[in-house]
Order: C-alpha cells, then structure tokens, then sequence
C-alpha cells in the first residue's frame, strides 16, 4: 500500500513532506538510463557520466590541439598546406591526430546537450543547484565559439564560408563602425592581423572554458572530471576509429574570389551558418536571445524552500567527516565556539545544502545507541530528525504482529511508495546517505529479523554520493561502518530507481526466505 | 552468454554514436550558392559629404571660446548619408541610403550587401551620392560583365581614383 510522505515524519512539521511525484519527462529520461544500464551496467552507463564524458572530449581536445598547433602555421599562406599535410604524416598519425580532434569536439557538443537536456528532464536545474545551472549556460556559447573559430584556422574552403557567414552575421549587430565581411571580399588578401584573431579565438575562448568549467563544478565536491576508465577506454577507442574510418580532410584552400559550390558541412558544430541562409540573420539572433533568455530564467522557477541542515554545536566533535562526505560542499569546519584548542564545528552554507540529510549519516554522534532519551546529533535535519527515525523504529518494531519483522530503510528518491506488507516496517528517507550504519544493528537488536537497505540504482543518486556513500560504509571503507560483527545474513541492500519496484518486492521476498522469525539476541539493552 | 550480450551491446550502441557523429559531420552536402549563380558584393566605406560649408568663426563665437580652443574655421561635424543604386540588366537590385556612423554621424557610412545572381553576361549599373543635396549622382559606373558559376565579383569605391570599381 503507498504511503504519501515520510515514514517518521515528527508531528506538526512544519513541511510539507508529501513526496513531489515523478515528473514524466523524469521518468521518460530514466526508462532511455534503465535500457543502457543493461548493456553497460548501471555504474558504467555513458548517460551517468555524460558531464565526465564532456570533460574527456574537452581534455582530448586540449591534447590533440596543442599537438596540432605546433603544427600549424599561423600565416595566411601557409596554414592551409600545414594542416592538410598531416595526411601524409606515416602510419596514418597525422589523420587520427585531426580526425580526434574534430570528432571530440563533435562528441563534446553531443554530451553537452545530452546533459543538459537530462538534467532538465530530471528537473535538476532550480534550488541549489541554480548555480551550477547558471554557470553551465555560458559554456554552450563558449564551446560554439570556439569551435567555430577552429575551422576558420585551417582556412580551407569550410573555413572561409564559415568566416564569411559569421562575419555578415556579426555585422548586423548595430555597434560596429565597419562591416567586418569587407576583410572577406574578393579580390583582398586576408589580413595577417586578423588570421592572428583567428588564432586567438580557437585559443582564447577554451581557455576561458577553463575557467567556465571550473565555476561550473566548484560546488559540488569530488565533482567527476573523468569518466570511469572503462568508458574513456572506450570512448578513445571509438573514436580513433572513426577517424581512421572516416578521416577529416580539407575541402580544397581558401579562395576569396568564389564562393565553394558544395561543402562536407560539420552539422552538429556549424548548423547556425546554414540556418542563418535559410532564416536571416535578425531571426537567428533572435533565436538565440530566446534560447539563452529561456535557459537562464529556468532555474528561477519557484521552489518549495527545504529547511537545510543544522549542526548542534554541543554534539559537533569537530571530526569532520560530514564535511567529507557532503556531496555539494556545503559544510566548511570552523573554530569551535567553545573555545577549546584546535577543536573545530562544522557549519553550514544555507544556500549550499541540498537537504539530502547524508551529513547525519556520516556523523558519529548519530548512533542510536546512545542511551539518551531523545537522540540528539552533531548535524541533524529539522525536518526529518535522527530521534524520529529511532522512535519510529522502536515503536514500528513494537507495533508489528510478527512472528517475522522485516525492516526497509527506504531512499524516497528511488521507488516512492511504501512497501506496506504487515510484516514489513518500511521507513521512508530523503536519501540512504543519510542512514547511519549502525542503525541496521539497533533495528536487529531492536527485534527486526531481518533489514532491508534501498536506495537510487548506481551512478543514478538524486545527490550525487548518497549511494556511494552508503555502500562504503556498509563494507567498511568509510566511516562510521558497520560493524563487521553483524550477521551478513539478516541484511542486504538493494539499489533500485522510479520504476524498479518488482526488484525491491523480489528482494525482500529473499529476505523473508533466509530471515528466521524470532532470531533477535542480543538485546538492545546490551548496547556496544 | 550475458556477458557476450552485453559486450556486444556495447560495441553496437558505440558504433552507433560514431555513425551518428560520422555521418552528421559531413552530410548532407551544403551549397551555399545554387549551381550556375554567381554572387557580387555590394560594399564600400566612404564619407558622405559635409552637412554645412566651413565658414570663418564671428568675432562673437571667436570670444567665447577658450583660448586653445581658437581655430580659423568653423566646420559642423555631421555627414552626409551615402545613396547608392545597383542596377543588373536594368532591374534595380539594390537602393540603399547609409546613414554616417557615430552619434555625430560624423563618421563614414558603410554598405555590404551580398546578391546571388544567375552567371553569364550582365550589365551593371551602379550609382552613387555622397551629398544627399545634390538631385545628380556623384559617381555613376555602368559595365557589362560575365560572371562564372559561384564567382564573386565585388562592387566597391576607390577612394583614391574617386570611382566606383568593379573587382
């Protein structure tokens, strides 16, 4: 039976804790994730990684374009004949060089917008992450720039028409004194001094992309500038092959004096000159405007505020693992207040914190096995307080008719209903982050026969490390653990998105055949 | 068994990203001029005309003005706009007045204008005034020309011959 809201929400909480449903357009991107999980396996699934994927082509390029600029001769005359040698480079170099090159930043401007669009439709653009967002935008413009500006700098017949059409595009601009298609006319040798713009645009703007990138991810931490080995291998691979396959090559040099009859157009980097001829250059500026205006205001949709984490500065050891393990860096440690030497507090940055509550999973203070009436934490949710989760625990547990007591610690952001069997006790969470570990031993002391750990399929977290997190400290690789003296028997996770609901039923069902009714000792009362 | 399913599920779903990245990185085909059509630039840069005559300042206006500020001549800094008129084969192509760029208007005035025409022999004429108090056209170039498939003739101003060129 489906619940609404969170399982141990206190009463009179301020907050509305019913469940925002899964949007269509979410559950629409997931089932296109679900089908390359198979084929790849969820951890290694390309549509995961799309943002370190568009790092691998953007580092790619940065290679094989230093590369080619120390190839490259940078005048007028000799830049054409210097790029176009490179196919008589032996053993084919000098075309897997270039062919890397312009499929990258083919394969870069895909895996832009492919994560773009999937963060749209996972509705992952507003509230805290309106930064990121914001500063994601630039770099559509920035990466159009300059990849437009390094056709022009082979300056073969592709470059020409493509400097000539930006040139008019540009000039209907109303701020410039002189048209700048006139160093295009017939007849005109290209100016040295603006071939050296030329260079300056294919060279500048990335380094600016640089900077673009860095603003892009300095909020998150352990923001993933590299894929998975596995899908960089894979990636590189591919694409040498299709460069040796399918190799790059000039399309005849640059002649001011005709226009190229037919040219082998690049449509995912240069799609705008052809638009522009189709529409007009008013029209596509227009364009333009509304696509950028749009992508702008989008994460000024308005949010429902989540009161953000809080830390109580009397249960703070100053330990700072939730400053670890915060997946968007919004814990930074301070002196502690009570001005003991060296002692530190956490702190957090309202406008930072995400709300995922994975700050109360890590911190040690966090154990229900503290013998205090009411479990206080060195950071805790107002919202969803670790004491809740412990009362509703004992009292769920001591409400169950039994003989079998099976416990769910439940990711809400995964499958978003209850699982509701009478001898099930299934507490709902913003993210299995936030559980601490030695929760499964209190449940099991606590009489459950079994306890069943559920949170979002790999790769797929609502808050980047929740899963991550949670699954290392089940093994024992991150603090605080679990402790290896519980039975591995009476609990098992399950990772499991919007839509897997029949993975987790399964799941429990081989719970309830390996749990034995009844076997709960020790007791609570002999806490560790 | 699975895992042979799943390598090659891989090597079909990477084989169709370069496909894609393949074949979008070259085709279709574009042709920025229809077969058999030529293209002329209409573009010059060139100073219309002064507003008004220098004149000699009044003793009056001489005494207002600040000692290092004291010139002979008196001269308004706004242009003229530029009109210029392109006639192919006696159809008016283009009829275009530049307005003098600056917020004084008192710098050049500019025109780019780019026209696909079919190729093959054309007279062309071109008329221009760079004083729009003048009824007459200052310069006024007539040729007939033949212009190859795609290729680009430019109609511009010499402003050292003081003429209209046709390169």
């Amino acid at each position: 039976m489906p619940l609404p809201g969170s399982a141990f929400a206190p009463e009179g909480s301020p907050v509305s804790l019913t469940l925002s449903p899964d949007t269509r357009s979410a559950a629409l991107y997931r089932a296109v994730e679900h089908a390359f999980d198979a084929p790849f396996g969820a951890a290694l699934n390309p549509l995961k990684h799309l943002g370190a994927l568009g790092f691998l082509f953007f580092w790619l390029l940065v290679i094989t374009g230093v590369v080619l600029y120390i190839v490259l001769d940078t005048s007028v005359e000799g830049a054409y004949k210097s790029i176009n040698d490179l196919a008589q480079v032996p053993w084919m170099l000098g075309i897997a060089l270039r062919g890397v090159h312009r499929y990258a930043a083919d394969g870069f401007v895909i895996v832009m917008f492919a994560h773009l669009l999937r963060e749209w439709m996972l509705g992952r653009f507003k509230g805290f992450r309106r930064v990121p967002w914001l500063t994601g935008v630039p770099l559509v413009a920035l990466a159009f720039v300059s990849a437009i500006g390094g056709f022009w700098l082979n300056w073969d017949r592709l470059g020409q028409f493509s400097a000539v059409s930006t040139a008019e595009w540009l000039d209907t601009l109303p701020f410039l004194a002189s048209p700048l298609a006139r160093n295009f006319l017939g007849g005109v040798s290209l100016n040295a001094r603006l071939f050296t713009l030329f260079v300056f645009v294919h060279l500048g703007v990335p380094l600016l992309m640089v900077f673009a990138l860095w603003f892009h991810i300095q909020r998150i931490s352990l923001a993933r500038v590299f894929p998975p080995r596995a899908l960089a291998w894979g990636t590189l691979a591919m694409l040498l092959m299709l460069a040796l396959v399918l190799p790059v090559r000039s399309q005849g040099p640059a002649d001011l004096m005709s226009v190229p009859a037919s040219l082998s157009l690049d449509w995912f980097l240069l799609f705008i000159h052809p638009l522009i001829e189709a529409t007009s250059a008013p029209v596509v500026w227009a364009l333009l405007v509304i696509v950028f205006a749009g992508l702008l205001l989008l994460p000024f949709t308005p949010v429902r505020p989540e009161p953000v984490a809080v830390v109580n500065p009397d249960h703070c050891s100053g330990c700072s693992r939730c400053f670890e393990d915060c997946p968007y860096s919004a814990i930074t440690m301070v002196p502690h207040p009570n001005g003991r030497r060296g002692m530190q507090l956490a702190e957090v940055r309202a406008d930072l914190c995400a709300s995922c509550g994975i700050c109360v999973g890590s911190c040690p203070s966090s154990t229900p096995f503290r013998s205090t009436e009411v479990l206080l934490t060195g950071i805790d949710m107002p919202q969803w307080p670790i004491d809740a989760l412990r009362e509703h625990l004992l009292q769920g547990l001591a409400s169950m008719p039994g003989p079998r007591k099976l416990v769910v610690f439940g990711c809400d952001q995964g499958v978003r209903s209850r699982l509701g069997a009478p001898d099930v006790l299934h507490l709902g969470m913003v993210c299995a982050g936030m559980l601490p570990p030695s929760f499964i031993e209190y449940a099991l002391r606590g009489g459950a026969d079994g306890v069943l750990i559920n949170g979002c399929r790999e790769g797929g977290c609502e808050f980047r490390l929740g899963q991550r997190w949670t699954q290392q400290r089940l093994t024992g690789e991150r603090e605080p653990h679990l402790r290896g003296s519980v039975p591995a028997e009476r609990w098992r996770v399950v990772w499991t998105d919007p839509g897997d609901e029949g993975q987790l039923i399964t799941a429990l069902d081989e719970m309830r055949a390996l749990c034995t009714p009844g076997a709960t000792p020790p007791s609570l009362e002999k806490t560790p | 068994m699975n895992r042979a399913l799943n390598w090659t599920g891989q090597a079909l779903l990477y084989g169709s990203f370069a496909l894609v990245v393949g074949v979008f990185s070259r085709w279709p085909s574009y042709h920025p001029v229809a077969q058999n059509e030529a293209q002329i630039k209409v573009s010059f840069i060139h100073h219309g005309a002064r507003i008004a005559e220098c004149r000699p300042y009044t003793a009056e206006e001489l005494g207002k003005l600040a000692p290092n500020m004291r010139a002979p001549m008196k001269c308004e800094r706004e242009r003229s706009p530029v009109r210029i008129e392109v006639e192919i084969d006696g159809v008016s192509v283009l009829a275009h007045t530049a307005i003098p760029s600056g917020f004084s208007r008192d710098g050049a005035s500019t025109v780019y204008q780019r026209l696909n025409i079919p190729a093959g022999e054309h007279r062309i004429t071109v008329r221009m005034k760079d004083n729009m108090k003048s009824s007459d056209f200052t310069y006024v170039h007539d040729s007939t020309v033949t212009l190859q498939p795609a290729q680009v003739m430019v109609i511009d101003f010499n402003p050292d011959k003081g003429e209209i060129v046709l390169l």
